[in-house]
């Protein structure tokens, strides 16, 4: 498995070649091309500010305000992770043709998606310190030097998942769907629209052992609440449960590499 | 030296799964507690069984095969793409493998930016696919499109365009299987010169075909698998023969087993008249070839309205034609033949009562029901006297020489005026080979004769 791991490293120009072949193919032949990425978290942005601060204003707490701004830090960093999960669980099918015809590291394709969908995720950034800018919201420069800690640590958690969802779903096609519903499930079941404290405190636990719900907040921490970052603690286990996750994940990518070319 | 590729004892089990597993979900088999479970096979298939072989460098090496023999898997074995379940594979450099052209690209974006991906794909760098990446352009006569969405490229191109890609990689050990079929023909001398010149360069290339030609020409060895087990190795042109007597064998087998299950779906029909179902030939006025040797004396207005060319028996069997056989000049009866053969067609049949206004005759036929021949011993004068008892008729050709293919045969016994003793039609089928490939239906006995300043290098032996 060690092994195998290591020439991870090797493939990074492919890795690097089938991401940007990836964002050029993904909005070839709109008329706005790349601007979507930038488009879409702003519309997105936009439905849920109008929601919650028209339709249903009274939905959260006074320190919250902007809530537009609040949503945006975590929805942001979720879209990268529930997409990333999505497409993962298809793209071995995807990419049958090449698993069956070339000789081809498998474990590439969920690795570009996920770097896909982050390279989106950075796309949207500008447009979330814009309106951080707008607001006047006080950023702690010290505080934004964990931002890379908390991308990384996401970026583990979500390949390791990858793995483990496209190895699986090229046994069980299902997976696909029953995932679609898990997510939505589990977004709701992350403190995104709403906050921690918001949570009545018997359901705190099962917040607690939930992973986004530390990732999520540690966001909002850097990027939305004043003063300095508290939640370094579970970031850092966090952290490190990923690399147990994504070992894990590898392991059973790397144990169920065979039948790929034979069951995609 | 140290060989480009060594297949040691490779055995390669496919999984196959009963129609339950199929329908296997996630639910169910957390359910039944059986995830893992699931994941192992229940019912296999062996695909390859012990096949060994070493390529060495500099040699082209055909491996040849009905469909279904293994020899795909066994590429794939080689390219990596799979792993043998048994046995192990040694490839001494760089591998490309020929297997689906164009695997990978992408239809959305330019042809120039799915080179450079497909060749990263492949294990070239950047800078490997940028020095080549002109004489890939041209090699694939694609300058024109080039910068265009390879969605919109034709078939043809595509398969062009993964080809260059794929040769251009410049491996030790370039993979093959029958990807030649693609493209025209200039495309193809131009793949076949591409082979040559690796040739040159002592690079070694395994090449799967269906194209026994290409093997004998090109393959400096090659090997024969058949149902996944190798079936010997060496020098293409005996390979190629041996495998190619045991295709015939295989067709007798099928060819007999047909003919008897037809035997048996007409043996029911003992009424005096030939099927009626059978179709009249709309509108046309030419008589049906089949019909005129058989029955001469039928007036002109049933020969006109003849039947199609169906298959069938009928006849009162007065006379019933109990056997019959098709020989070669072996004296063994079969039903594959060279052409040029000394052919006997045998028939055994009984009369139960002396009968005196007999005739035989028989018919011979393209497999889409064009006569070659029929003749009858009325035709041939022969003044028929009396047969009683079980007796035979024996059709002898001193030379039949039909161009290859499949031929079939109208036997029967009657009165003079058509009345159907018995009545054979299409029942009987044999095939013809040739190494030559001339076209038409018949191959008069011939020589060729050249005067003058013509001269030839010399002529292939076939």
């Amino acid at each position: 498995m060690f092994s195998s791991l290591a020439k991870l490293a090797r493939y990074r120009a492919l890795i690097q070649t089938l991401v940007v072949r990836d964002l050029k193919a993904r909005y070839r032949g709109s008329v706005l091309g790349f601007f979507w990425s930038f488009f879409n978290p702003a519309l997105l942005l936009f439905i849920y500010t109008f929601v919650f601060t028209k339709v249903l204003p009274s939905s959260h707490q006074a320190n919250m305000e902007p809530f537009a701004l609040f949503m945006f830090c975590g929805i942001l960093p979720w879209t990268w992770f529930s997409s990333s999960l999505l497409e993962s669980s298809n793209t071995l099918i995807a990419g049958g043709n090449l698993i069956k015809k070339v000789l081809f590291p498998a474990e590439v394709l969920p690795i570009v998606t996920v770097l896909a969908n982050m390279v989106h995720f950075f796309l949207g950034l500008p447009i979330l310190a814009a309106f951080v800018l707008y607001y006047q919201r006080p950023i702690d420069s010290v505080e934004l030097l964990w931002l890379p800690v908390i991308v990384l640590v996401q970026l583990i958690l979500s390949t390791g998942l990858a793995f483990f969802l496209s190895a699986l779903t090229v046994h069980f096609r299902d997976l696909k769907d029953l995932l679609g519903n898990l997510l939505t499930l589990w977004f709701f079941a992350t403190p995104i629209i709403y906050s921690v404290e918001m949570a009545p405190a018997d359901m705190r636990w099962w917040l607690n052992i939930n992973p986004m719900t530390h990732l999520m907040r540690s966001y909002q921490e850097v990027l939305f609440f004043d003063g300095p970052f508290g939640h370094q603690r579970w970031l850092l286990a966090l952290g490190a449960g990923s690399i147990v996750v994504f070992l894990a994940g590898y392991f059973v990518f790397d144990r169920l590499r065979d039948s790929f070319a034979e069951e995609v | 030296m140290k060989p480009a590729i060594d297949v040691i004892n490779v055995s390669k089990i496919y999984r196959r799964y009963a129609r339950r597993r199929q329908f296997a979900t996630l639910k169910s088999a957390l359910l039944d507690g059986s995830l893992l479970g699931d994941l192992k096979p229940d019912e296999t298939f062996q695909a390859l069984r012990n096949v060994s072989f070493s390529v060495p460098k500099g040699c082209t090496y055909g491996v040849i095969g009905s469909n279904g023999s293994g020899k795909s898997t066994l590429l794939k074995c080689v390219a990596g793409i799979t792993r043998p379940t048994e046995g192990e594979v040694k490839v001494d450099g760089r591998i490309s493998a020929l297997i689906e052209l164009g695997a990978g690209f992408h239809p959305e974006i330019s042809g120039r930016e799915n080179i450079f991906i497909n060749g990263i794909m492949l294990g070239l760098s950047k800078k490997e696919v940028q020095r080549r990446f002109d004489e890939i352009v041209e090699f694939a006569e694609m300058q024109d499109f080039i910068d265009a969405p390879v969605k919109t490229y034709s078939s043809g191109m595509y398969m062009r365009l993964g080809f260059a890609v794929a040769i251009h990689v410049d491996p030790e050990v370039l993979l093959v299987d029958e990807v030649l079929a693609v493209g025209d023909q200039g495309f193809t001398h131009k793949c076949l010169d591409k082979f040559s010149e690796f040739r040159r360069r002592n690079k070694s290339i395994l090449l799967v075909t269906h194209s026994l030609d290409l093997v004998e020409k090109f393959c400096d060895e090659a090997h024969w698998l058949d149902k996944g087990i190798s079936k010997g190795e060496g020098d293409p042109k005996k390979m190629v023969a041996a495998y190619v007597m045991n295709v015939e064998d295989s067709e007798q087998h099928s060819l007999a087993k047909a003919e008897a299950t037809r035997l048996a779906a007409s043996a029911k029909n003992v009424t005096g008249a030939p099927p009626v179902a059978e179709e009249r030939d709309p509108g046309s006025g030419v008589r049906d070839p089949e019909e005129a040797p058989l029955n001469p004396v039928d007036d002109a207005e049933t020969t006109r309205d003849g039947f199609k060319a169906t298959e069938g028996r009928w006849g009162t069997r007065e006379i019933e034609i109990t056997k019959v056989s098709i020989s070669g000049p072996d004296g063994e009866s079969g039903h594959v033949f060279q052409s040029g053969d000394d052919i006997k067609v045998h028939m055994t049949m009984t009369a139960k009562e002396p009968i005196t206004d007999f005739v035989f005759g028989l018919g011979l036929f393209t497999a889409d029901g064009v006569c070659i021949y029929g003749t009858n011993t009325n035709l041939e004068e022969f003044q028929p006297s009396e047969i009683v008892g079980e007796c035979s008729v024996t059709f002898e050709m001193d030379s039949l020489d039909l161009i290859e293919g499949t031929y079939r045969l109208d036997l029967a016994a009657h009165k003079a005026d058509g009345y159907p003793y018995d009545y054979h039609r299409l029942l009987y089928t044999f095939r013809i080979k040739s190494r030559v490939r001339d076209v038409g239906i018949y191959r008069p006995a011939h020589r060729w004769d050249f005067g003058g300043g013509i001269t030839f290098k010399g002529r292939l032996e076939t």
